[in-house]
């Protein structure tokens, strides 16, 4: 029980996953953003996205990946996405003097498409949000995957000087 | 703390006959409305024309009812502060 690190697979199977995972983000992207017109949605976008960390985990081992990896970002990426939702739902509470909490403020009716600008979303807070779930989701998935991997010692958990034992087992 | 205690255990007693009340005056289970189901059509029929949204999942998820989906992602972050505080580093000092 030396190296707890999480060896890494094999050569064919690193090169395709490195390939492989960086399409999976974008399919996860596609996902997010055509939420209002495609099946999916922020939830399964994120869900999609947070694979990534998961592949390269099982592939490249975690002592790869913790070299790497910054956690603040996901962590930036959680509080982005839960903060964009609730304005983006405080917004139509503001949007009028009838507004509601979740009110679609920004919403273009189906006759009126041709005046919408190309780069507006017609749709309106739908899809909006659902950008600002699939961010979430991505940033909490990914968090929770890179605690579990590092919390059952696969990871290099020596360097913090302690090193015998983490969690609750430490009394 | 016992007075407390029943009078927690009396709010429940009313609260839960209240809802079973309401349960049965609910709507029987698979059985067609009489008046059609007017809440679906609605969202089936007006998602696309003012909503501009194709997918009506989608519309219904964050639009209909947001109010629920904030719920749903408040879930995914205690979920998330959950898993954090059970495998943190170190753990009780001495």
């Amino acid at each position: 029980m030396k190296n707890r690190s999480m060896r890494p697979l094999s050569v064919i199977a690193r090169t395709a996953c490195d390939m492989y995972a960086w399409f999976m983000v974008a399919f996860g992207a596609y996902v997010i953003v055509h939420g209002d017109i495609t099946p999916g949605g922020g939830f399964q976008g994120g869900a999609i996205c947070a694979t990534f960390l998961a592949l390269m985990l099982v592939t490249q081992g975690s002592a790869y990946v913790s070299a790497w990896l910054n956690e603040n970002f996901y962590k930036v990426c959680l509080f982005l996405g839960l903060f964009m939702f609730i304005g983006f739902g405080l917004m139509g509470l503001g949007w009028a003097m009838d507004g509601t909490l979740m009110l679609n403020w920004a919403a273009v009716a189906h006759d009126q498409l041709a005046e919408v600008k190309p780069w507006w979303p017609p749709s309106g807070t739908v899809a909006l949000m659902d950008i600002a779930v699939g961010i979430e989701v991505t940033g909490g998935l990914s968090l929770i995957l890179v605690t579990m991997f590092r919390a059952i010692r696969l990871g290099t958990v020596q360097e913090d000087g302690m090193g015998k034992e983490t969690g609750h087992d430490q009394r | 703390m016992k007075s407390v205690r029943t009078l927690f255990v009396i709010a429940a007693i009313v609260m839960g006959g209240a809802l079973m009340g309401a349960v049965s005056s609910l709507h029987p289970f698979g059985v067609p409305s009489p008046e059609g189901c007017a809440v679906d059509e609605h969202y089936l029929n007006r998602a696309g024309v003012d909503l501009s949204c194709e997918n009506v999942v989608t519309s219904i998820v964050f639009d209909y009812r947001g109010f629920d989906t904030i719920g749903e992602s408040t879930v995914l972050f205690a979920a998330l502060l959950s898993v954090m505080m059970l495998f943190r580093k170190g753990g009780r000092k001495q």
